[in-house]
C-alpha cells in the first residue's frame, strides 16, 4: 500500500507541475525548455526553510513567491524574444540554475540536500494534500481559461501583433502567465522536496524540463484535462517499466518528436478528431497547436 | 493672437511636422494635417508616397524622428501601439488578421471587451462575455456579416474578412478609425459595397482616416483629401479641388489621366445628385 500511496503522490506532483507549464506554453503560447528550474527553486526554498525550522505549510507560499520572482525575470526575457529564441533562452536559464546550485555549498552543492525536517503529515495525509493542490490547480486553470485573461492568452498564443492592435498590453499578460505558471511550479517543487526527502541539482535538470514539456505536448497543448492525464500516465510509467526509468530522455524525447510530427494536437487532438471527423482536416493540426485544443 | 476662432473646433487628430527617415531615405518629410471630429478623410497618393508609413507613425509602429501626433490635444509620441489604441485610435489593417480559433462573433467580442482587458488582474476577475457578444453582433450587423457570426474566419472570403477587421476595430469604440486600404483585393462590386458601409459608419458619427488606392471610391465617399507624394504633402482640401490641382495631377502616376477621370467621375456624380 505504501508503494501505491507514494506513486500516487508522485503522480499528483507531476500533474501539478505539468499544469503549471501548460499555463505558460499551452494557454499563452510561450515555450519553455527550462521549467524544471522553477521546480528547483520551490524545492530548495522549501527544504532550506524547513531546515531553518519553518513548518512545511508555511514554506509553500514562500516557495511560490521566489519561483514567481525568478519566473518574472525570465518572463522579461520573453518580451524581447519569440518562439525558437525563447526556447533557447529558457533552456539557458535551466542550465544556469543547475550551474549556480552546484557551486553553492550552503545549498548542498553537488551532493544536494537531504535529512531536512518532515512535513509532520503521514503519507496518506501528504498524498491528500498533494492531490488537493493538484485538483485546485486544475480548477484554477479551468477558471482562468473562462475569464477574459484566458481569452487574451489564447489570442497572444495565436498572434501577439494582432492583440497589440486590439489594445492589449501583451508584455504584461505574458509576465502574468510566467508569474502564475512559475509560482505553481514552485508549489510543485516544495511538494517534490518533501515527498522525495532528497533534492540535488540533477533533480531539476534538462531531462526534467523535457519530461514536463513532453507531458504537455502528449496531453495536447492547452488542454487542462488531457495534460493532467498525460502527466499522470507518463509519471507512472517509470515506476511500472524499469527500462523507461533507465532511458528517460530517450523515451520522452522520442514521444515529444512523435507527437509533434504525427499528432501535434496531442491526446486532446486525437480524441477530438475521433469524436467529429472534420472536413477541414488540412488546417486542423496547425490550428490545434495555436489554439490549445479544448477538452 | 487667438489661433482658435470661436467657430472652429480644435482638431481631433493632429499630425504636426512628422518626419520619418529609414537610414538615408526620407519616407515622410515634414507632413502636417488635421482630422476634425466627424470627418471622413482620404489619405491618398501614388505607390511609395509614404501613406502606410504615415499611418504607422500615427499608430506608433514606426517612430518619427521629428514631429508630433496628438489625439484630442494629448501627445501620443513615444507610446507603444497598444497604448495609442487605448487612447482612442483603432486600426483596420490592410492584411486581415483574424484570430483563427475564434468565430467572427468572438473575434469582435474580444475587442469589445477592451475595458475588461486593460490589466491582467482585471481580466482575471471578469468572466461573462454576454454584453460584449451582444455588442459584437450589433457591429457585425452594421458591417453586414451578422449571418456568419458563428462561423470561423478560416473559411470566409476576403470581402467578409475585411468587414470583420472593420467591425473589430469599431468594437474598440475609437475616436478615430484608421482604415488601411480596406478595398484592396476586392472586386469593383464588393469595393463599392464596402465603401458604402464605410460612408455609413462615418455618418453614424465615427471619424475616419481612409488610406486607399481606389480613387473612384475615395472621390465618391470622402469629403476631404490629403495627398502625399514622395513623402511630402502636395494637396489638402475638397476632393475635386485637390484633384484638379496641376501639382497633384502631375504627381499622380506621372500623368493626369487617372486623376482627371476620377475628378470627372466626381463631377458627373454631383451633377446627377
Amino acid at each position: 500500500m505504501d508503494y501505491e500511496i507514494s506513486l500516487l503522490t508522485t503522480i499528483a506532483i507531476s500533474v501539478l507541475f505539468a499544469l503549471s507549464l501548460n499555463l505558460i506554453t499551452g494557454f499563452c503560447g510561450q515555450i519553455s525548455l527550462g521549467h524544471a528550474a522553477f521546480l528547483g527553486v520551490g524545492a530548495y526554498t522549501s527544504a532550506m526553510l524547513s531546515q531553518a525550522g519553518w513548518p512545511f505549510l508555511a514554506t509553500l507560499p514562500v516557495a511560490m513567491l521566489l519561483a514567481a520572482a525568478l519566473g518574472c525575470i525570465v518572463g522579461l526575457a520573453s518580451l524581447r524574444v519569440r518562439a525558437d529564441f525563447l526556447a533557447v533562452t529558457t533552456m539557458g536559464v535551466g542550465f544556469l540554475f543547475i550551474g549556480v546550485v552546484r557551486q553553492q555549498e550552503w545549498l548542498g552543492g553537488e551532493m544536494g540536500l537531504s535529512g531536512f525536517p518532515g512535513s509532520g503529515l503521514d503519507k496518506p495525509a501528504f498524498l491528500a494534500l498533494a492531490l488537493g493542490l493538484a485538483v485546485l490547480t486544475a480548477l484554477l486553470c479551468l477558471y482562468i481559461r473562462r475569464t477574459w485573461m484566458g481569452r487574451v492568452f489564447g489570442g497572444i498564443a495565436e498572434d501577439e501583433d494582432t492583440m497589440r492592435v486590439l489594445g492589449i498590453d501583451v508584455p504584461r499578460y505574458k509576465l502574468a502567465a510566467f508569474a502564475i505558471g512559475t509560482a505553481l511550479a514552485g508549489l510543485a517543487g516544495a511538494l517534490y522536496a518533501q515527498h522525495f526527502k532528497f533534492i540535488g541539482p540533477d533533480s531539476f535538470g534538462f531531462v526534467e524540463s523535457v519530461t514536463v514539456l513532453s507531458m504537455v505536448v502528449v496531453g495536447g497543448i492547452g488542454s487542462v484535462f488531457w495534460v493532467a492525464v498525460a502527466a499522470a500516465l507518463l509519471s507512472a510509467l517509470p515506476g511500472w517499466f524499469q527500462f523507461i526509468g533507465d532511458y528517460k530522455l530517450l523515451v520522452y524525447g522520442g514521444l515529444l518528436f512523435l507527437m509533434m510530427r504525427f499528432a501535434p494536437g496531442g491526446l486532446a487532438g486525437i480524441v477530438q478528431s475521433w469524436r467529429k471527423p472534420k472536413p477541414a482536416a488540412a488546417s486542423a493540426p496547425a490550428g490545434a497547436v495555436a489554439k490549445g485544443v479544448q477538452p | 493672437m487667438n489661433a482658435n476662432t470661436t467657430s472652429a473646433q480644435p482638431p481631433l487628430l493632429q499630425v504636426a511636422h512628422i518626419t520619418v527617415r529609414f537610414g538615408g531615405l526620407t519616407a515622410i518629410d515634414d507632413v502636417s494635417f488635421d482630422v476634425h471630429a466627424g470627418e471622413l478623410l482620404g489619405l491618398i497618393g501614388p505607390n511609395g508616397a509614404g501613406k502606410t508609413t504615415m499611418l504607422r507613425s500615427i499608430t506608433g509602429v514606426v517612430r518619427a524622428q521629428q514631429g508630433s501626433v496628438r489625439l484630442q490635444g494629448e501627445a501620443l509620441d513615444g507610446l507603444a501601439i497598444e497604448r495609442r489604441i487605448r487612447r482612442g485610435l483603432a486600426l483596420s489593417q490592410q492584411l486581415v488578421k483574424p484570430l483563427r480559433h475564434l468565430s467572427l462573433l468572438e473575434n469582435v467580442a474580444l475587442a469589445a471587451g477592451s475595458a475588461k482587458t486593460a490589466s491582467p488582474l482585471g481580466s482575471l476577475l471578469h468572466r461573462s462575455e454576454h454584453d460584449e457578444q451582444a455588442r459584437a453582433l450589433e457591429l457585425l450587423r452594421s458591417v453586414g456579416i451578422a449571418e456568419r457570426a458563428d462561423q470561423l474566419p478560416g473559411t470566409q472570403p476576403l470581402g467578409v474578412l475585411k468587414r470583420l477587421e472593420m467591425a473589430r476595430a469599431l468594437a474598440l469604440a475609437p475616436r478615430v478609425l484608421l482604415l488601411d486600404e480596406p478595398l484592396a483585393g476586392l472586386n469593383s462590386k464588393e469595393a463599392h459595397a464596402l465603401a458604402e458601409t464605410i460612408a455609413g459608419i462615418n455618418r453614424g458619427g465615427v471619424t475616419i482616416v481612409l488610406i486607399e488606392h481606389n480613387l473612384g471610391e475615395v472621390m465618391r465617399i470622402c469629403r476631404r483629401l490629403v495627398v502625399l507624394d514622395n513623402g511630402r504633402k502636395i494637396g489638402d482640401g475638397e476632393p475635386r479641388a485637390v484633384m484638379n490641382d496641376p501639382a497633384v495631377r502631375a504627381a499622380y502616376l506621372g500623368n493626369d489621366s487617372v486623376a482627371a477621370s476620377a475628378a470627372d467621375a466626381q463631377n458627373q456624380e454631383t451633377a446627377h445628385a
